[in-house]
């Protein structure tokens, strides 16, 4: 594992942000050109969605693969933090301006839809975890940031039962992406000497 | 009998073969040039039949999977030669019927509709088929009838989708008796001139278009007709969400979207939304429904 960690030392961030940052524009001109299928709309909101979801899980990962396994990702752990509201960003502009087009009719897909208000509220929680996703925020805020960022659980959640929600009949994946979120929040939960002795075990 | 309708939409519609096999891919140029579909073109759009591609690429058929894709993927898997329909309840000649003698006694005609799915997307399609009610003349369905049941095949080695519970498999379908007999029904058994492919429900489906994709119930293995509205699967899935009757109907939303608009399949990444039309702009089922709250029986 250290050896491991070492590796991981030597990459730098900004690789992260550029290999993250490049999918959507493939998706994108995937479905310009006839890549995504005949209903390229739905396939690019879906696809961005889900990749959200995703770099959320490897998110909330970070944590439990350090205490559990001893690999240290903290370095990118605001990349992947910055890139995951990046894709929903993404998706939700997809929603927007491909998907439904009509200003009058968002608003009152929000109020009335709960899979679309749950999903906002996901979004919403995501906004100020952003906009302090900087050094300088965190030396201002100082124990309030720490504070603040706990709110990506709950947003997680969210997502998650945004899936949930939108699926028709009873579907098995979206149900996996929530189980997965609980188990790492859930995970967070077990006493520093429990994990200890768990890693000592794991190691 | 046969042609008791006639289409508004007419064969000289229809995408000659040569154009429409490489429709999309005239689309997908023009999209990237940024020139297809941006508005403007509804009006002509209404009336050009999907490509055939589009048809047979991005179906419904859970039976295959639950992605756009799967059932064009899986649904090679399924054998439809042989195939026998039962049909059996309250009908005089009750039986097992194979395919091919249903043809033969059947007199197949051209439909193109409209085909929306409950989901707001829809597609021109111009179908081969017959009338359901030519079909029910020859078994003879007795005076007490009210309802047709149907039912797809169920075969766990041939469909990859029921190993899920997606649905309580076999899918089940319904209709009361006047509309299975309305002159717009049919049994569709090709697309395109072409038999109908397993994705698209080989080798017969109902087709039933002013009602919601889903009620028209694909590879058919048996029909009853009974005296007692049929369960539907979707109903029996979720009783808040789809009712018996499922009517395209613009003003009763589902409760997760709105079914006022519909996006067309074909526009590309910048398509544009249509407005649904009540019963699917088949205003002539209108009587079938006189005097119900459409609403409450959505």
């Amino acid at each position: 594992m250290n050896h491991l960690n070492t590796l991981l030392r030597k990459l730098p961030v900004w690789v992260v942000y550029l290999v993250l940052a490049l999918p959507p524009f493939w998706y994108l001109y995937l479905g310009l050109t006839g890549g995504l299928g005949v209903e390229p709309i739905k396939a690019l909101e879906h696809e961005l969605g889900e990749l959200a979801l995703i770099f959320l899980i490897i998110g909330l990962s970070v944590t439990p693969l350090r205490r559990f396994l001893g690999l240290n990702l903290m370095k990118f752990r605001r990349a992947i933090g910055v890139m995951t509201f990046y894709y929903v960003a993404c998706h939700l502009l997809v929603w927007l301006m491909l998907d439904v087009q009509d200003p009058a009719r968002i608003w009152a897909d929000i109020v009335k839809r709960p899979y679309i208000t749950v999903g906002m509220a996901a979004f919403v929680l995501l906004l100020p975890l952003a906009v302090t996703s900087n050094n300088l925020s965190v030396r201002k805020l100082g124990a309030k940031w720490r504070k603040l960022h706990k709110l990506v659980y709950p947003a997680a959640i969210l997502g998650a039962v945004h899936f949930v929600m939108l699926a028709k009949g009873f579907q098995i994946e979206p149900l996996i992406y929530l189980a997965i979120i609980m188990v790492l929040l859930a995970l967070r939960l077990m006493p520093r000497a429990a994990a200890q002795y768990v890693q000592r075990k794991l190691s | 009998m046969a042609f008791r309708w006639k289409n508004d939409l007419t064969a000289k519609d229809v995408t000659p073969k040569s154009l429409y096999m490489n429709r999309r891919q005239i689309m997908a140029g023009l999209s990237g040039l940024g020139l297809a579909s941006i508005g403007g073109k509804a009006a002509a759009e209404e009336l050009e039949p999907n490509s055939y591609e589009e048809i047979t690429s991005y179906n419904n058929f859970y039976e295959f999977g639950t992605g756009k894709g799967d059932p064009a993927e899986n649904a090679h898997m399924l054998t439809t030669s042989p195939w026998s329909v039962e049909i059996d309840g309250l009908v005089d000649k009750p039986g097992s019927y194979d395919f091919q003698e249903i043809m033969s006694n059947m007199t197949i005609e051209e439909r193109i509709y409209r085909f929306r799915c409950v989901e707001a997307w829809s597609m021109v399609i111009p179908w081969q088929g017959f009338e359901l009610a030519d079909l029910l003349d020859m078994v003879g369905v007795q005076q007490g009838a009210k309802y047709l049941a149907f039912q797809t095949a169920f075969r766990p080695e041939e469909m990859p989708g029921v190993r899920y519970a997606v649905l309580d498999w076999p899918y089940v379908e319904g209709l009361r008796l006047d509309e299975a007999r309305h002159p717009l029904t049919i049994m569709a058994t090709g697309i395109y001139d072409q038999r109908i492919p397993n994705q698209n429900g080989a080798p017969l489906r109902l087709v039933v278009p002013w009602k919601y994709g889903f009620k028209s119930i694909k590879s058919i293995v048996r029909i009853t007709a009974t005296d007692q509205e049929p369960p539907t699967s979707w109903n029996k899935a979720n009783a808040g969400e789809y009712g018996f009757y499922s009517n395209v109907n613009p003003n009763v939303d589902h409760p997760r979207w709105s079914q006022a608009t519909e996006r067309r399949i074909g526009g590309g990444l910048f398509a544009s939304r249509q407005d649904t039309l009540m019963f699917n702009g088949y205003d002539e089922v209108a009587s079938l429904y006189e005097g119900m709250d459409l609403a409450k029986n959505f």
